[in-house]
């Protein structure tokens, strides 16, 4: 496969194939965060979690359309209004399907599947009926779209990097909630045992509802990233929903550090499996993969030690 | 009492009276009426179909909701447009065209029973209908077991003929084997890549693709497969750009395309440059639109229609449905193929001198449509279209500029010797 050519060829497929890896690997922990903060600590089965990421890509649409329209000066920086935008709008619909849906499920997780099933349903039939069934194009501003050249050969996308940073920002910012805010010990109270935390004072039906709406939230986040890799149509969030159950599942539900570790070696197996074999091929390696660890190790790669 | 009673009574008995009469009338006038607009129904139905003195029932199968309401929302308003048209200019054989749709809802099992229900519980004496290959195969044993009359718009793999389906969009060989030619003929490609989403149309296209390259004496220097909505393509794209192909030749479907072309245009391969050169058979205009115009400028596509067709038919067509549907529709080839069904119904049925769907079969051989707006369309014994194969380049605004067509009709050509 790689005769003929020269070592700085070499060198340069190979750096950038570690950079796809590492590209992959941010859109993982994206995508997976929101959910691993409501299936990892609330137990809820969120099917509707693609949902609530194309909701933001839509929060997007809206905005670069209103933009480009009325304050065309802005569009080069609209994109981060956007983020923040999607992210309230995914956040108060997660906290409204909470108050009406969730909270009623929360002795029964396993209904949390289909009510939540049923959910993902309503939602991609609103966004048909809204928008069009068709995928509509996010038009982005253009320095989002280029690539650095760092040597001749070398080309570095630029929204790949855009999503390590904000990757990197959100982690950071879900790290600080969960274990250095007083939210965020609430939050792992509530997990731990519901009524104590009650008895001690606890709010524990906000705090459910706050800890379901940044979940949702940060799905919204991440689909308003996406609109710069994948499409924005009523059933995109279809795309990203195996993939980010995948990660979570594969690093053990209650830990966030195991979401982190999950997602880099799913995506690490298969972007150097995709290199070596075709796409379809390493999928099936990469699925196999985490079926075999998984049957070594139900529980996933990492676990909360909890006296059962 | 009994007197005021019997105003009423005796105003009911008399509007009794008037009403049957008028029915008397009706009956009586029926078949005069009939024959003014067209033949007795008797005549031009002989085996039950829903057809009436002055109606004919025509169905619509196409998904509107589900994965591929994407896809098949254009061929729906295609269809309507056209029946609208006949209907506006007459109707056929003097009767009014009335559509039943169903929805398949993305789901095959649901377009064979929705076929089922069209056929046997509302008789239509025609159906406009399917997208993917996988509703056609699930409606085609249900077509043939009942005896109906399918109108298949998209472009598709071949190796299927059956004598109940008219193909309205191309079959592999007429898309593939030209476009192929073509970029070899005038940009002098030598090396191809061959790329696609993992199911039946882009791997047996991409069979063709290879048998044919290999043929000219050229080289595929790499083919592969990603699943059906995968939305990573930054390996590959490494892969590609290691290969150095002379031409990237792309089969991804649905939201993988969106993603293909986005992560394409980010890795800094500027398509305009033709190096490698983009091209590629399953982008129309509506895939471009959820793409954007911007991240897929440069590319060709391979295809009989582009909405930007300089032809008096294709600019009638493009007004009358923007009119229809709205200023900021756009038409890809299947659309503009699913217009075609019902005008190639009508010619058939206008040949046949009747609706009965042996009829319609044995006149649709040799029907040609001048109307078309890709410009002449035949049908061949095979129930294939011929018809002429283009290349456009795709443009920021989201249209194609037309750079070749084809001299001749290419013909139709569903089990290809020496490719399968």
């Amino acid at each position: 496969m790689f005769d003929s050519y020269s070592a700085s060829e070499l060198g340069a497929i190979f750096a950038m194939q570690g950079f796809a890896g590492l590209s992959l690997f941010s859109v993982f922990v994206l995508m997976a965060l929101g959910l691993a903060i409501i299936f990892g600590q609330m137990g809820v089965i969120n099917m509707a979690h693609g949902e609530f990421m194309i909701l933001g890509a839509y929060v997007t649409y809206l905005c670069s359309h209103l933009v480009e329209n009325y304050a065309p000066g802005l569009f080069g920086v609209y994109f981060f209004g956007a983020m923040i935008l999607a992210f309230l709008a995914s956040g108060a619909l997660g906290m409204l399907v909470e108050w009406a849906l969730i909270r009623h499920l929360y002795k029964r997780p396993l209904d949390t599947l289909l009510a939540t099933w049923g959910l993902s349903l309503i939602l991609q039939q609103l966004y048909r009926s809204v928008f069009g069934a068709r995928e509509v194009g996010v038009t982005l501003p253009d320095w989002l779209m280029g690539s650095f050249n760092l040597t001749d050969m070398i080309e570095v996308p630029i929204n790949g990097v855009f999503v390590m940073g904000l990757t990197i920002l959100i982690t950071l910012g879900v790290y600080l909630m969960m274990f250095r805010s007083s939210w965020g010990k609430q939050v792992r109270a509530v997990v731990q045992n519901r009524t104590m935390a009650g008895a001690v004072g606890i709010n524990t039906e906000m705090t459910d509802r706050l800890t379901f709406g940044i979940g949702c939230g940060i799905a919204g986040v991440a689909g308003a990233a996406f609109t710069m890799i994948g499409s924005t149509g009523p059933t995109a969030g279809q795309l990203y929903i195996v993939d980010t159950f995948l990660v979570v599942v594969f690093g053990g539900a209650a830990s966030l550090l195991g979401t982190i570790a999950s997602a880099f070696t799913i995506s690490q197996a298969q972007s150097t499996l995709e290199f070596f074999l075709s796409g379809s091929m390493a999928k099936v390696f990469t699925l196999l993969t985490v079926v075999g660890i998984l049957m070594l190790r139900p529980q996933g790669l990492f676990s909360l030690k909890v006296r059962k | 009492m009994s007197v005021e009673r019997a105003g009423p009574r005796n105003f009911r008995s008399a509007l009794r009276r008037t009403v049957g009469a008028a029915l008397l009338a009706a009956v009586a006038l029926g078949p005069l009426a009939a024959q003014a607009g067209g033949p007795p129904t008797a005549k031009v139905n002989t085996t039950g179909l829903a057809v009436t003195d002055d109606t004919v029932k025509v169905g619509i199968l196409h998904s509107v909701t589900g994965t591929m309401a994407i896809s098949e929302t254009g061929s729906v308003q295609a269809e309507k447009l056209a029946i609208k048209q006949i209907n506006d200019m007459g109707g056929v054989l003097g009767r009014k065209v009335e559509f039943i749709q169903e929805d398949g809802a993305s789901d095959w099992p649901t377009f064979a029973e929705k076929a089922k229900k069209l056929l046997v519980n509302d008789k239509v004496a025609a159906v406009f209908g399917c997208w993917t290959s996988a509703s056609r195969k699930a409606v085609l044993p249900v077509f043939e077991q009942y005896n109906g009359m399918l109108y298949y718009p998209t472009f598709y793999e071949g190796l299927e003929m059956s004598p109940d389906v008219i193909y309205t969009g191309q079959e592999a060989t007429q898309q593939i084997i030209a476009g192929i030619d073509w970029v070899v003929k005038n940009k002098g490609a030598k090396t191809f890549y061959l790329l696609g989403s993992d199911y039946i149309w882009p791997r047996t296209s991409n069979k063709i693709a290879r048998k044919h390259i290999e043929k000219l004496g050229l080289k595929v220097v790499g083919e592969e497969y990603y699943p059906l909505g995968h939305t990573q393509f930054n390996s590959v794209i490494n892969k590609i750009k290691l290969k150095r192909p002379d031409v990237i030749y792309a089969i991804v479907v649905g939201g993988s395309n969106v993603a293909f072309y986005k992560q394409l245009k980010a890795a800094g391969i500027d398509m305009t440059k033709e190096k490698p050169l983009l091209l590629t058979i399953s982008v129309t205009e509506d895939e471009i639109r959820g793409i954007g115009g911007e991240n897929i400028v440069g590319a060709y596509a391979v295809m009989k229609y582009f909405q930007s067709l300089d032809n008096p038919n294709n600019k009638k067509f493009v007004k009358a449905f923007k009119d229809m549907w709205g200023q900021d529709m756009v038409i890809g080839d299947v659309t503009q193929a699913a217009y075609l069904g019902p005008w190639l119904w009508k010619a058939a049925v206008e040949k046949a001198g009747s609706f009965d769907i042996d009829a319609v079969r044995k006149a649709s051989p040799g029907i040609e449509l001048k109307t078309a707006p890709e410009g002449y369309v035949r049908i061949h014994p095979n129930h294939h279209l011929w018809s002429k194969t283009r290349v456009g380049q795709a443009q920021a605004n989201g249209q194609y500029k037309l750079v070749y067509e084809t001299k001749e009709l290419v013909e139709p050509n569903p089990f290809p010797k020496g490719y399968q």
